[in-house]
Order: C-alpha cells, then sequence, then structure tokens
C-alpha cells in the first residue's frame, strides 16, 4: 500500500498502514534527504558537523541564515530538511538545555539533550492535528560523563550515537566516502579535512566560507575541567562547543 | 515558638582530608516533650552523599522521599549517580518551587565530589528553607542547637582531619552542643564518608 503518494494511509494524522508502516514517517524521511547535506565525525580529540549553506537565490543575504545553532556551552546541532522546522527544535532544545540548569546548576550531557529532542520529534509522530518533524538532526557535545559524543536524530524520533554519519541529500555517497576515510585515531583537523573533503563530494556551485558551515567540539584538558568545577563557583563555564567563523571556514577552505 | 524549632534536633557536617562527616542527634519532640529518641535525620543519597535534614519532622520525612524518587529518576535517566554539587542544586531548585509555601527544613549535605582527574574532594553544603546555598571549606551547622554548634565548631575544628581524628571532632562538637540545647541531644548518629567506605557509629550522650 506504500505508493509515491502515500495510498490512503497518507493523512494529516500518523496511521499504521497493514503493511506496518507510517507512512507519513516515510514522507518526512523524503523531505530530509531532499534537503541539503549535513554530516559529522568524531574525532580522538573533538568533534566537527558540517553542512552546505545553499541558497536558491544570489539575492539572498545568506549572511543570516544559520544552520549549525548552539544549544548550550557544550552543545551544538546541524540539520538536514525543512529550516523552520528545525528553527522550532533549535528554540525548544535551547528551552529544554536552560531548564535543565536551573535544576541542576549545570548543562545537560548530550545524551540527555539528545533525549529531550528526539521525545520532542517522537511526539508528533503520535499526537492529532500535528505533523513529524521534517529534519533529521547531528547532535555534537561535551561532557565529563561520556566525553565526546555524535548523535542523530531522525524524525521518528529515533537516536543514535555515531563516529561519523551524514544525513541529507548525498548521506548515501556522503557515508560511503566516511567509511572509508574513517579511522578511530584521527585528529579533530584531520576531522575538518576530511568533513570538508566528503561536502566537496556532492556540492553543487563553488564552497566558499559563505556556502559551508562548521561547529566544533573540543576537548577540554583536565587541567581546564578542574578549574571549570569543584566548589561553589557560579561563573560562566568555558564552552566545548562553537561555530567556526568565516575567516576560519577560508583557511580551511584554503589548505 | 517558630514552627522550625518545633520538634527539634541538630545536624553538623564537617570536611576533612580526603573525608566528610555528618552527625546528628537522634530526638524527635512535640514542644518540650520528648516524644522518641531514635528519630534519624540523616539520609543516604549515593554511596558518597549523604543528607540531613533538621525543622519540622513531618516535612524531614515528605523531603526524604521526594529526594528519593528525584535521584532514582536521575540516576536511570542519566545512568550514572549524581555528583554532590549536582544534587546541592538539585536541593536547592526544590526548596525554592515552595518559595511561598516552603518546606520547614534546613538540608545539610555532606558527600566527595568526583575530580576530573579521577580523585575525591570533599564537598559539604548547606541551605536554608527556601533553598538558599551555603558552601563552606570546614563545617555547616542547622538545627535547634545550631548557634551552639557553630561556636563548639569554630573552635574545634581544624584542616585536613583523617577520618578518625574528624570522628572525634565532630562527635565532640554534636555531644557538647546538644548538651545546651533542651530540644536537641538523646544520642546522636556519626557519618564518616571515605572514597572506600562509609563508617556508622551510634553515640550515647547524657541521656536526659
Amino acid at each position: 500500500m506504500a505508493t509515491a503518494d502515500g495510498g490512503a494511509y497518507s493523512y494529516s494524522l500518523t496511521v499504521f498502514s497493514p503493511s506496518g508502516k507510517l507512512v507519513q514517517i516515510e514522507h518526512a524521511l523524503a523531505a530530509v534527504s531532499q534537503g541539503t547535506t549535513s554530516l559529522g565525525i568524531k574525532a580522538s580529540n573533538g568533534i566537527v558537523i558540517a553542512t552546505e549553506k545553499k541558497s536558491s537565490s544570489i539575492l539572498i543575504d545568506d549572511s543570516m541564515i544559520e544552520k549549525v545553532a548552539v544549544i548550550c556551552p557544550n552543545i551544538g546541532i546541524v540539520y538536514s530538511g525543512m529550516g523552520p522546522d528545525f528553527r522550532i527544535l533549535v528554540t525548544k532544545a535551547r528551552k529544554s538545555a536552560q531548564a535543565y540548569w536551573k535544576i541542576y546548576g549545570e548543562y545537560p550531557p548530550t545524551r540527555v539533550l539528545t533525549q529531550e529532542i528526539a521525545t520532542v520529534m517522537q511526539q508528533a509522530t503520535q499526537s492529532g492535528g500535528v505533523r513529524p518533524y521534517g529534519v533529521s538532526l547531528l547532535v555534537a557535545g561535551f561532557d565529563v560523563n561520556r566525553g565526546p559524543t555524535l548523535y542523530q536524530v531522525d524524525p521518528s524520533g529515533s537516536f543514535w550515537a555515531w563516529k561519523a554519519s551524514a544525513i541529507g541529500k548525498n548521506m548515501t555517497n556522503a557515508k560511503t566516502f566516511l567509511e572509508k576515510r574513517y579511522n578511530d585515531d584521527i585528529s579533530l583537523e584531520d576531522a575538518i579535512h576530511t568533513a570538508l573533503l566528503t561536502l566537496k563530494e556532492g556540492f553543487e556551485g563553488q564552497m566558499t566560507e559563505k556556502t559551508i558551515e562548521i561547529g566544533v567540539v573540543t576537548v577540554p584538558t583536565i587541567a581546564e575541567l578542574e578549574e571549570g568545577k569543584v566548589g561553589g563557583t557560579t561563573g560562566r563555564v568555558k564552552p566545548t562547543f562553537r561555530k567556526l567563523t568565516e575567516e576560519e571556514v577560508r583557511d580551511y577552505l584554503a589548505l | 515558638m517558630s514552627i522550625m524549632d518545633h520538634n527539634g534536633g541538630s545536624v553538623v557536617a564537617m570536611a576533612g582530608k580526603d573525608c566528610v562527616a555528618i552527625a546528628s542527634d537522634l530526638r524527635l519532640g512535640a514542644g518540650a516533650m520528648t516524644v522518641a529518641m531514635n528519630f534519624e535525620k540523616i539520609f543516604p543519597v549515593t554511596d558518597r552523599i549523604y543528607l540531613g535534614l533538621t525543622g519540622l519532622a513531618t516535612d524531614i520525612t515528605t523531603l526524604r522521599d521526594r529526594f528519593r524518587y528525584l535521584v532514582n529518576m536521575f540516576t536511570i535517566k542519566e545512568s550514572r549517580s549524581i555528583e554532590p554539587s549536582t544534587f546541592a542544586h538539585l536541593v536547592s531548585s526544590t526548596l525554592y518551587s515552595r518559595r511561598f509555601g516552603p518546606y520547614f527544613t534546613e538540608p545539610v549535605l555532606a558527600g566527595l565530589e568526583r575530580t576530573p582527574s579521577g580523585g575525591f574532594k570533599p564537598y559539604i553544603a548547606g541551605a536554608d528553607l527556601i533553598g538558599c546555598l551555603n558552601f563552606a571549606e570546614d563545617f555547616i551547622v542547622a538545627g535547634t542547637a545550631s548557634d551552639k554548634l557553630f561556636g563548639v565548631a569554630e573552635g574545634l575544628w581544624e584542616p585536613d582531619l583523617g577520618p578518625e581524628d574528624l570522628f572525634e571532632t565532630i562527635s565532640q562538637t554534636l555531644l557538647n552542643s546538644v548538651d545546651r540545647d533542651a530540644y536537641s541531644g538523646w544520642g546522636a548518629i556519626v557519618y564518616i564518608i571515605t572514597p572506600e567506605k562509609v563508617i556508622t557509629r551510634t553515640l550515647k550522650g547524657r541521656m536526659d
């Protein structure tokens, strides 16, 4: 019954088809695979997440498009799929991180935040009057319990931890490319270059600092961690996730 | 008389060298009348954190149950045990969520915080009834004998005490303070938390 248009089960409400599929979720995944490519690679001393930022017209001011979002000082996310849906999830994720901070006085571990986002996305597959989110996410973060971790969240609300993954238009090719390139002791610098190389595979047009966005997690040293925690300090924590500036992206592209 | 003093009872926590101690009396009263002499006010949160609650007895038991629930949920959700500094903030936000109809308790917590390099650091903290945290490097007092505890602890505590010396210091501090307080006493219980183990000892004081 899973015809191209979804057939009789293609309502706005997510309903099981007799074959056990949720056609609305498959449609959402189709929306994701039409979106621009994003990828993430976990290195030995950090994580890189990257995406291509393509605008449909040269007249669009692309300096205000933001596809890599900082959620809290230790977590950042990137998406493929529908921009407006992503914006809503970013807002919810940021609120969730701040709510956690208000209770525990620290920012959530990557896994907990990821689970929170995944729950929001799952709820959209089971509630009335809504459609599933048309995005897949890559969540990169650092916490003292699990170190640097990279998660992927899908419209169904399922999530996995990856060493490297890609989502969006060229995800199959990009993943094959990453499988060939990846090894466990890759450094962050190498990972950034691998990320750019992978993006270049399916890139349409010119790859510049204007059409690429990169976010990195850097693993702090034990001395830095020791400084940041323990005791009743009220100072701000040193961020472990940050977005690369256009200048930094340009430098990486030049190499 | 304040509702905080109705049931009586006192708790004190002290930091030592790679260890912490927390101790309380065992009295439960109703005003000047003693009702029970086995009312424990200190509860294990994890194997490295102990929480002492002074104030109104009914709120002590309610909060004990509530923190057990919250910490169990945390442990399951995050698949790790909670750290003292995180738990201190949980205590604070839980109490402040009842800002305009508070639990009438002043919590004291003692624990060993895991450091990023893998060691342990003594961690003690106290809060008022609406959750204003008070961190200290030396000791924390609370309860009907808190003013006496303050004075004695100020005189007896010294830095870098080992587990046995810390036990002696906290025991003497508590026993001598509750002897000067009609609402605390009737024996005491002391917990010494070290990275390897927790030592529990019950003490007899002036049982009158």
